[in-house]
């Protein structure tokens, strides 16, 4: 629509065609000019031969752009981006997310990964970063990039996921926003990395450990207590996401993923890890990342982030073009495992039918379900609810509120609803 | 294989067996680090005092560090705005409107310690003395009375600090209790 100044002839006749509810009286008289026109040159000129060009977008006509070192999503895209406020004064704290409703599939563009920085993102030389293991330990190390690069690596599909992701859920009222601003701190990567495990085997770690303190290389030395089993199960020191170093703002040139946990756990930008023998309550282990009870205590370490599940299309912003048939779709992810089942609802909990699930179904990734649904044009009420492998099942948004004082907006991962009204709007709604 | 024989290689199979029990084996590309190097890096500190450097540092030094590096962020007497408040909320924590500040919530002293001196301020981090943070988190904790106005603290009495919310947290790892 840009470029309609310039259009060749042919390029309104293509647009014309391609928007069949924009045609109006202007545009028809134009390709009707233009018909006569051509019927005329081929009257005057006997076998007059014109080339299928006329028929060609401007595009096929010219040659294309050469060769970039570094490829960009196209012009047409430059909408999705990440969303984020910096509040004033706080440039480096803060996070961005991912808008989930203008992406599709299950892996994250690696510049749309959601971020959550304290102090800004460090320019890491990485010839002088090193990674540290040491406390009990029988020999205290330091790993180059370089030497980590020599060690086996391994391969796997990870979502990462903020523990304060769909906080706003917690709020007495539904908050009119886009799914990607409710639901935008997560996202998922391939990540290629060491096996954390190996590295702890070479230190030698020592009878009475049981917890591993990862400190950040950023300006707030971001530290965090990680369980010992953790860190000797599936940890692993990831360089690479999705084929590339990873990228400044996800922690290069090296961070700590841990499978399922909650986000602040997977350290960035890391320099060390500190074997010892207990948690040492970490200003973002107590400060941040818990949730107060009504009793007035607070649980602490609730790790692996529990089963979740996110209608995507249709969601606020995607409104009904009239009745007719649709695709629902989302995400479903578990800190625990696999996800086994999604089941979406179209009339607010009543009924529920199960929901496809793109292959591969893989642990601790997003997995894509999709439903058609056939809308008659009533208002309804869209939920979706996922079970994982080890059966846990999603609570309901009244039930997971309860738990808490009001206003604790960590770990949600309650069902969440859309509602459509009859002119197709579609509204967050609690239901 | 004799007895004798398994007796006398029996170590040496453990020695070369031990990195498959902690994990599959890497190419032993780590460079060991001397007590030095490490205690360099070294910046934990633990709820029990392990960490805490030498040092000290009063209330009555630590207000007008306060008032030079911390203020203009945290308010007067760590009251916030525009960034977090620090103090108040003591008692809370119950109430149907909690009030989470460092002295109302965090369950150990230490980590007050801990943070500023790895993080603040935000403009400068890691620019504070050991002493200054030594009296900043005195000045800090004694707004609410959680130390008196004389207090001073050290590696030996920062720990000992009694924070009001110590028994606040109920951990749920590796399960929720019961």
């Amino acid at each position: 629509m840009g470029t309609r100044k310039n259009s060749t002839p042919s390029k309104i006749i293509d647009e014309t065609a391609a928007h069949k509810s924009l045609i109006d009286r202007r545009s028809l008289l134009r390709g009707a000019m233009l018909s006569a026109g051509i019927a005329a040159a081929g009257a005057s000129i006997a076998h007059a031969d014109d080339g299928i060009g006329a028929n060609a977008p401007a595009w096929m006509k010219t040659p294309g752009q050469t060769f970039v070192g570094y490829g960009m999503p196209s012009k047409w895209q430059e909408k999705v981006q990440r969303i984020y406020t910096i509040a004033p004064g706080r440039a480096g704290t803060g996070s961005s997310r991912t808008p989930l409703h203008l992406l599709e599939g299950t892996i994250t563009p690696n510049g749309l990964h959601f971020e959550r920085i304290h102090n800004g993102v460090p320019d890491i030389d990485p010839a002088q970063h090193e990674l540290i293991i040491h406390g009990m330990v029988q020999r205290p190390l330091a790993f180059s990039l370089e030497a980590l690069m020599r060690y086996p690596m391994e391969t796997h599909v990870y979502f990462v996921e903020c523990a304060g992701n769909s906080g706003g859920y917690s709020q007495a009222q539904p908050q009119q926003i886009t799914a990607g601003e409710m639901n935008g701190l997560v996202s998922c990567s391939e990540w290629t990395g060491v096996r954390l495990a190996t590295l702890l085997g070479e230190a030698g770690v020592t009878k009475e450990a049981k917890w591993v303190v990862a400190e950040g290389a950023d300006a707030a030395a971001m530290s965090r207590s990680v369980p010992l089993v953790k860190c000797l199960d599936d940890a692993v020191i990831a360089l690479y996401q999705n084929g590339e170093a990873i990228r400044p703002e996800q922690g290069y040139p090296m961070r700590l993923l841990l499978p399922g946990f909650e986000g602040n756990m997977n350290v960035k930008w890391l320099r060390r890890l500190n074997v010892t023998d207990a948690p040492v309550n970490a200003r973002d282990e107590t400060s941040h990342y818990t949730e107060l009870m009504p009793n007035g205590k607070a649980r602490q370490f609730m790790l692996p982030q529990q089963v979740k599940s996110a209608i995507i299309k249709p969601s606020l912003g995607m409104n009904m073009r009239g009745p007719g048939l649709y695709e629902i779709s989302g995400l479903a992810w578990s800190g625990a495992g696999r996800v086994s089942k999604v089941e979406i609802s179209v009339d607010g909990g009543k009924t529920w039918m199960r929901a496809l699930l793109n292959e591969p179904v893989l642990s601790k990734a997003l997995t894509r379900f999709r439903l058609p649904w056939k809308w008659d044009g009533r208002p309804s009420i869209l939920m979706s609810r996922a079970t994982d492998s080890t059966g846990d099942v999603q609570p309901t948004r009244v039930d997971w509120v309860a738990q808490y004082t009001p206003n604790q907006n960590y770990h949600f991962n309650a069902i969440q609803s859309w509602g459509v009204d009859a002119e197709g709007t579609v509204k967050n709604v609690y239901a | 294989m004799s007895t004798r024989k398994f007796i006398f290689l029996f170590p040496v199979m453990a020695l070369v067996l031990m990195p498959f029990v902690f994990g599959a084996q890497g190419p032993n590309l780590g460079r060991p680090l001397t007590p030095e190097e490490v205690r360099k890096v070294d910046i934990t500190v633990a709820p029990d005092g392990r960490g805490l450097p030498p040092g000290s540092g009063s209330v009555s030094v630590g207000a007008p560090i306060y008032a030079s590096r911390c203020q203009a962020c945290h308010g007067p007497e760590g009251a916030g705005k525009p960034m977090e408040q620090l103090t108040g909320g003591v008692g809370t924590l119950a109430s149907a409107k909690p009030v989470k500040t460092p002295v109302s919530y965090w369950p150990s002293a230490t980590t007050l310690f801990d943070y500023i001196r790895r993080a603040m301020p935000t403009t400068a981090p890691q620019s504070l003395s050991n002493d200054q943070v030594y009296a900043l988190t005195a000045y800090i904790l004694s707004i609410d009375g959680i130390v008196a106005k004389d207090a001073v603290l050290d590696a030996k009495s920062l720990p000992l600090v009694k924070m009001p919310n110590r028994d606040g947290f109920v951990s749920w790892w590796p399960k929720p209790p019961r």
